[in-house]
Order: structure tokens, then C-alpha cells, then sequence
């Protein structure tokens, strides 16, 4: 056998080493600078009781979860059910930052609509949907403009936020969240930070 | 029950594929002929059940039977009937089952037309076959189970993705599985070739037809995806670079070089292990492109939904199957020396370098499309890869291989005259220089770009008409007809195909430099200018479909008072996913396409609406049509059937010589 024929074997497992490699890595997870910075503070309208505002102060001292969500976010859909079941077993806090409820909505045109118009239907929206499908929040608020969700940097919705009790960001999961990453990625890194205090 | 059915079908087809591929080898080996026989009924009664499997998954779309888990992520009751049917191959189980049944439609096809092929080369064909074909069927079986039930089952589907909901993507995802998947036949026929140790010109010119006609399917599946993404994403691009087209890409320009490459060692002996190293290599190339699909481990528009396990079941095929093959190349590769000798001026050469180009330029796609995940697995940060790297890369490979592609047949086999050669060629060359620099700037373009791509047209017509001359000159016959008539198919096939080539570069230089695009807020009864055309917005109405609702606009063309077309476009939005689509509307014309499509909506019936003028663009498919048609000819030459009838009689009487 001489060298020069083994060259594309060579050649190929190296390929399929890399391939292998690939395979434990998620190219859509894009590294985010805000990870270990604090979370941007924001205050913003609750779905349950518009007039009042919500901001990062109250949750200060816990741990917790801001998970990014709107109606016409068909992969939302896909994750909602494991939040409701997380609800359920109350793993950890989650706060639903409802984002873009309908100027992100493809199949309305919000231009031109007139803002006290489009918070009404982004309220009714969104509160038919967690009548539908379950509400697994603490609570929500209503990011009208997506103003708040780019000082988060969301670009893709749904995306969830594991924020500690000095409100720093410890984590960050784009796309739906699978039973297991919750399970292998997120609680673990809860109790991690639940017992650093 | 009919999804059962379909499921144990399946399972029987595993059972049947594994038989061919372990009795057959074991009777070549032993050089049994009942063992050998195995194979063809084996492979067949596969097929049917199959076949049979697939229309047991197709039966739950067309009814409509949400308790199959796939019918209802992928169909709706309203969807049209066609798209069911083609819904099933709009997902990853469904598609993996459609791989398979391509692959047995192909191995089936090699029953029935190889019949003069000797039996134990046949055996082993089939027999390295049944190895790939168990190894996807299992895949199917074990990770992604088309005929899962959902239970209990839900009473509306969640419809098929709306961008697969066009007639593209009835014809585009079979034939693109039955070019990808036709390798594998050039693929079993250089491991058999490989494990007998006979790897001759018969090897060869058996291995031909089959090259060319998966690489024909292979070159319309491209060129209709390409034109599907054309009018479907609604924004007039037809190449995008995309992970996925990379995948088909890369085994078209391996299939290429192979199918030259085959040419040379059937005519003269040459590049024997270069030729089965090809054979191989195009067949991974479409088991990777297949990885990369459905692994996730690269993000991409075609991306399915995505699940490790799947990604580790079709390395370690790809492992086994990939492995197996170079280790069997590194044993019996180093005996294939020889061949017939050339020197360095002559059609060998030429060939040669093209082959290594486009070796090259599929390497360098691979490296383009992997780079990414080769930084992120060293851990050097995460990037992309766009048109700009693959842009960069493509023109200066390309280039050569089209000068030597019409250079090539002008030298002789095995020994030429460099200055001979050159002179006849000469001006043609100098013509199409000048031709290219002449016509860049009467469209008033003169970039170093369009100037080359319009000399490099110029020079596959010129060198094409003067070659067609110079082969009536030498055949004989008393009439042009007469003398038509004598030229072969192949000959013909290589013809039409590097014109073909011509045409595109046409197509791709001119849409690429002289393009043409506006976005505009246009209210009813608005005119607009664009490219010498005006546009009129006549407003837009409801136009509701079976399973969306839809605006249509109406947009009058004309042009200096001339009514050129009313154009239609839509903007729809697909009930069951709340998608939102834009179906652009486009008058298609042999020197220019004049596109529409419609954006947003604004207040008060004003519309955002796109328009493109895409000079040239249709010369993109009718160069892959004359492309494929070429290898059409190339396939259906007599030479193959008439050689194979004497081969037959050759091989009956090796036979009895080796059972003796």
C-alpha cells in the first residue's frame, strides 16, 4: 500500500472528526455580549393591568426567567407548553416579555396605526392567547415598539433570559426551549446561581 | 392500520435490502451462481415494498389523517391535493423515504438494464446497492419514523410550509434526489470494479450512461430549484450560496469531472484510480451534502427541524460507508498504474486540467460551506460565509475551465502540436476578445467582469460553430444531411453541453451586471419609470385561495405606449401558519424578465411594491437545459447498446473460462 493512496482516507477522517466535532455544537447560538453584564433596565406597561408599569427593581433577589414571546410566534407556540409545566412545578420565576405583539405580526399592517389602537389589540391578542394555551407567567409586559427587545439584542423570537439576583444575565437560549436544555443546561445553571446567593 | 401497514412494509424492505447486500458478495466470492441470483429478485421485491411503503404514507396525507404525526405537522384539509402529495416529501422523514425509494428505482433499473453486465460484477454491484440502501432505510426506521402516530390525533394539520406550496416543488425535490442518489450507481460500479480488480475500459464505458443520466437529473434538479427560489422568494435572485445548494453543487461539479473523466479512461485507458477516486467522491459529496441537511450542524434556509441523534446515525453511515470505500481504494488503487501514456500537448491534458479545476472549485465550495463550523470547532469565533468568498473563488477557477473546455476538443488523443493546435484556434480566441470587449461596451458596462464573461460566451460559440465545421469537413457523406446525420450522439451530447455552458455565462453575466431594481410606494392609478418601462398600479383586491387569503395587485406594463403585460403579483398569508408570502408575478421574455412583487401595505391602498428588470436570466435555465439535454445524447448513444450486446457475448465466455 503505498502512502499517496491513503492520502484521501486521511483526508476524510480528519473531515468527518470535524463533523463529528460539529455535532455538539449549535451554530444559531450566537455568543451574547450581555451575557455577564447587568440586564438593560426597562419599565413597561403589565398585560394584566395596563396602567400599571413593571421593572427590573421588583424582581431584584431572585432568580429568574425572561422569556420573550408573542401570538404570531409559531416556535413560541411549540415551547409554551413546557413553560406552563414548568409554571406548574414553579422551577423558577418567569416574567414574558411580550414582544412586537403586532407590528411584528406579518399578517397586519400596523403602519400608520395609531399607538393607543395598537396597544388595545396587542392586549387583547395576547390575552386571548394565554386564555388558549395556558399562562405560565409571573407576569407579562407589553414591549409595543421592540425597543426593549433590542436592548436585549432579541433577534429571534422566542429567546429566554436566565437573570440572577443582582439582575445580571447568566444565560442566554435562543429558540424554543427543549425539555433537554431545561433539563441539562437551565436547571442546573439555577441552582448553581440560587446557591451562590 | 394503512400507516401500519406501511411501517411493516418498510421494515420488510430493510430486511430484503440487507439480504442483497450480504448474499450477493458472498456468492461472488465463492463464485456461486445461485448465490449471485440472489441479488435481482432481492433488490426488485425491495423496491415494491417501498413503493408500497410510500403509498401507504402518501394515502395518510391525501385523507387527511391527523393521527399520523407527520400528516399533521405537514398537511391541512384544505391544502390542494397536489400539495399533500408533494407534502410528503416536504419534511425530513418524508424525504429520507423518498432517498430511499430513488435509490431503489435506480438499483431496480440496473436489474433490468444491465442484463449483459457478467454476473459476478453484477452481484457485486447490487450488493454494495443493498449496503447503502439498508444503511438509509434503517436510518429512516430507527431515528425518523414516517409513520409515528400521534395519538390522540388532532383535528386540523398544521399545513405545509406556504414556500413549498408552488409547483416547483413537485418536480424539484425528485429530481434532485434522483441525481444525488444516481451517483451511487457510478459509486457501486467502481467498488465492485475496485474489489474484482477490474477496473478496465468495459468498467468504464458500463459506468457511462448510468454517470450521465443521474447527472442530468442532478442538472435539471438544480436548475429548477434555482428558478423555484427565482419567482418564489420575491426578490429575483437566483443563487444564494446556501448551504443546501452548496450540497447539490458539490457532487454536480465532481459528477463533471467524472463524467470526463470516465471518457478518457474508456478511450484510453488513462486515469484509472483518478476516474474510481472521482466515482467515489461524487457519491460522499451527496451523502455529506445529505448530513449537512439534516444534522443541523450547519444553519441554512432548508434546514428540517433537527435532532442530534439523526446527525450521529448518518455520520457513522457516512463513516462506514465513506471509510470502507478509501480503505478498499488504498488497497487496490496502488495496482492500477498505467494505462494508456500521453504527452503533455493533448486531449488527455486538457481533460486532466479541467478535472483538476473543478475538483478544485467543489473543494473550495466544501471549505466555503464548512469554514464556519471549522472555526467554531477550534474555537476562533463564529462567522459566515457569503456569495463574496464563493464569488471571489468561483470566476478565476471557472475561467480556464471554459477556455480549456472548447480548447480540449480541438487537440488529439494522446499527442498534439501546441503550435498547430494554437493556430487553429487563434482567431476565435482574438475574435471573442474583442467580440466580448465590443458588446460590454455597447450596453455600455465595460467592467473587467462583464467583459470576461461576455469573451468567454463569445468563445464557446465561436470555437462551438467552428468545431461543428471542422466535423463535417472530415466526415464523410455526399450531403450536408448525410454528413449531419454520421456525427454520433456522445459527440453531439459534448456539443450541446459546452454550449450550453456558453448560454448560462451569457445569462449569469448579463442579469449579474446589468440588473435593474426599484422599490416603490405606488397608490392606485400611479406611474412609474423603470429600465424604459412604465409601470401602472391598478390597485390591489382580495384574491382568496383554498387555504390562505391573498391580496392581488394588478400592475399594467407598457412601454413607449405599447401594452407589454399586466402583471399579478400576490401577497398571501397561510392560515394554518399564520405565514405571511409573496408570490411575485413576472413577465418572462428571451431577452429580459420584467418581475413584480408586492411589499407592504400602506395607509390608505398604497402599496410598497418591487420591481425588477433582469435582463438575460432565462438564458440561465435554457444553458442548464441545453446541459442536460447534451447529457441526454451523450446517454442515449448507440455505441453503449451495441458494445454492450458484444461485451455480453465477451462476458458469457469469460465465464464459462472462469468457472472452469
Amino acid at each position: 500500500m503505498k502512502a499517496k493512496f491513503l492520502v484521501p482516507l486521511l483526508l476524510f477522517f480528519g473531515l468527518a472528526g470535524f463533523l463529528a466535532f460539529g455535532l455538539t455544537l449549535n451554530p444559531r447560538e450566537v455568543p451574547s455580549p450581555l451575557i455577564d453584564k447587568p440586564a438593560p433596565d426597562f419599565s413597561l406597561a403589565r398585560l394584566d393591568q395596563p396602567e400599571q408599569t413593571f421593572s427590573l427593581k421588583e424582581m431584584q433577589g431572585e432568580v429568574w426567567m425572561l422569556n420573550v414571546w408573542a401570538s404570531w410566534c409559531v416556535a413560541c407556540r411549540e415551547e409554551h407548553p413546557l413553560l406552563v409545566q414548568m409554571a406548574k412545578r414553579k422551577i423558577v420565576p418567569v416574567v414574558g416579555l411580550n414582544y412586537k405583539e403586532v407590528r411584528g405580526d406579518g399578517a397586519i399592517n400596523a403602519r400608520g396605526m395609531a399607538l393607543e389602537v395598537e396597544t388595545g389589540m396587542a392586549i387583547e391578542r395576547a390575552r386571548r392567547w394565554l386564555t388558549d394555551h395556558g399562562d405560565p407567567y409571573v407576569l407579562s409586559v407589553l414591549d409595543i415598539d421592540g425597543r426593549v427587545g433590542i436592548d436585549f439584542g432579541v433577534y429571534g423570537v422566542p429567546e429566554t433570559f436566565l437573570i440572577d439576583r443582582q439582575g445580571t444575565i447568566r444565560y442566554k437560549h435562543i429558540g424554543p426551549i427543549t425539555p433537554d436544555t431545561l433539563q441539562n443546561v437551565l436547571i442546573p445553571k439555577i441552582e448553581e446561581l440560587r446557591r451562590a446567593g | 392500520m394503512i400507516p401500519e401497514l406501511g411501517h411493516f412494509a418498510l421494515i420488510l424492505a430493510l430486511v430484503l435490502s440487507l439480504v442483497q447486500a450480504v448474499v450477493p458478495l458472498v456468492g461472488a466470492r465463492r463464485n456461486s451462481m445461485a448465490l449471485m441470483a440472489v441479488g435481482r429478485p432481492a433488490a426488485q421485491g425491495q423496491f415494491f415494498f417501498i413503493l408500497f411503503s410510500y403509498v401507504c404514507l402518501t394515502w395518510a396525507f391525501i385523507t387527511s389523517d391527523f393521527s399520523v404525526q407527520l400528516a399533521a405537522s405537514n398537511s391541512h384539509s384544505a391544502t390542494p391535493i397536489m400539495y399533500k402529495i408533494t407534502g410528503v416529501w416536504g419534511n425530513h422523514e418524508g424525504s429520507l423515504l423518498l432517498w430511499a425509494m430513488s435509490l431503489s428505482l435506480w438499483t431496480v433499473a440496473v436489474t433490468v438494464f444491465s442484463r449483459h453486465l457478467p454476473d459476478a460484477f453484477l452481484a457485486r454491484v447490487l450488493g454494495v446497492l443493498g449496503w447503502v440502501s439498508a444503511g438509509f432505510i434503517s436510518f429512516t426506521l430507527v431515528t425518523s419514523n414516517p409513520f409515528e402516530r400521534l395519538l390522540p390525533g388532532v383535528a386540523e394539520g398544521r399545513d405545509l410550509n406556504p414556500l413549498l406550496q408552488d409547483p416547483g416543488m413537485i418536480i424539484h425535490p425528485p429530481l434532485l434526489y434522483m441525481g444525488y442518489v444516481g451517483f451511487s450507481v457510478a459509486f457501486a460500479f467502481a467498488i465492485a470494479a475496485l474489489m474484482s480488480g477490474r477496473l478496465d475500459a468495459a468498467w468504464a464505458r458500463w459506468s457511462r450512461p448510468w454517470t450521465t443520466v443521474a447527472w442530468v437529473f442532478l442538472t435539471a434538479g438544480i436548475a429548477v430549484g434555482s428558478g423555484w427560489a427565482y419567482y418564489e422568494l420575491g426578490w429575483g435572485g437566483w443563487w444564494f450560496w446556501d448551504p443546501v445548494e452548496n450540497a447539490s453543487f458539490m457532487p454536480w461539479l465532481l459528477g463533471t469531472a467524472l463524467i470526463h473523466s470516465l471518457a478518457v479512461t474508456e478511450k484510453r485507458g488513462a486515469f484509472r484510480s483518478w476516474t474510481v477516486l472521482l466515482a467515489i467522491s461524487a457519491f460522499s459529496m451527496s451523502l455529506l451534502g445529505t448530513f449537512l441537511v439534516r444534522s443541523g450542524v450547519i444553519t441554512s434556509v432548508h434546514a428540517f427541524a433537527t435532532d442530534p441523534k439523526r446527525g450521529l446515525y448518518i455520520l457513522a453511515l457516512l463513516v462506514f460507508v465513506i471509510g470502507f470505500s478509501l480503505i478498499l481504494y488504498a488497497m487496490r488503487a496502488p495496482k492500477l498504474a498505467g494505462g494508456g501514456s500521453f504527452s503533455l500537448v493533448s486531449r488527455e491534458t486538457a481533460l486532466l486540467g479541467n478535472n483538476v479545476l473543478l475538483t478544485v472549485a467543489s473543494t473550495s465550495v466544501l471549505l466555503g460551506t464548512l469554514y464556519p463550523l471549522f472555526l467554531d470547532a477550534l474555537n476562533l469565533g463564529k462567522i459566515s460565509v457569503g456569495p463574496p468568498y464563493f464569488e471571489a473563488v468561483f470566476v478565476p477557477l471557472m475561467t480556464p475551465v471554459v477556455v480549456l473546455m472548447m480548447f480540449g476538443p480541438f487537440l488529439r488523443w494522446k499527442d498534439d502540436d501546441l503550435v498547430a493546435a494554437a493556430r487553429k484556434v487563434a482567431p476565435a480566441f482574438a475574435a471573442s476578445v474583442l467580440i466580448g470587449l465590443g458588446s460590454a461596451w455597447a450596453v455600455d458596462h465595460v467592467t473587467w467582469r462583464t467583459v470576461l464573461g461576455l469573451s468567454l460566451s463569445a468563445w464557446v460559440a465561436l470555437a462551438s460553430i467552428q468545431l461543428l465545421v471542422g466535423r463535417l469537413k472530415e466526415r464523410a457523406g455526399a450531403t450536408a444531411g448525410s454528413r449531419l446525420r454520421s456525427i454520433t450522439a456522445s459527440w453531439w451530447g459534448m456539443w450541446l453541453a459546452h454550449l450550453g455552458v456558453g448560454v448560462f455565462v451569457i445569462g449569469v453575466t448579463l442579469v449579474g451586471s446589468l440588473d435593474q431594481h426599484l422599490d416603490v410606494k405606488m397608490q392606485p392609478g400611479q406611474r412609474t419609470e423603470m429600465a424604459g418601462y412604465t409601470f401602472t398600479f391598478r390597485g390591489a383586491v382580495e384574491a382568496d385561495g383554498p387555504n390562505y387569503d391573498a391580496e392581488r395587485g394588478t400592475i399594467d406594463v407598457t412601454r413607449d405606449g405599447r401594452a407589454i403585460a399586466t402583471l399579478t403579483p400576490e401577497k398571501r398569508l397561510y392560515w394554518a401558519q399564520g405565514m405571511p408570502m409573496t408570490e411575485a408575478s413576472i413577465d418572462i421574455g428571451p431577452f429580459r424578465d420584467v418581475y413584480v412583487s408586492l411589499g407592504e401595505q400602506l395607509e390608505s391602498g398604497a402599496w410598497i411594491v418591487s420591481l425588477y428588470y433582469k435582463p438575460f436570466i432565462s438564458w440561465i435555465w435554457l444553458g442548464c437545459t441545453l446541459m442536460g439535454l447534451g447529457g441526454l445524447c451523450a446517454a442515449a448513444d448507440r455505441r453503449y447498446r451495441r458494445l454492450a450486446e458484444r461485451d455480453a457475448k465477451v462476458g458469457a465466455g469469460q465465464q464459462v473460462a472462469g468457472a472452469a
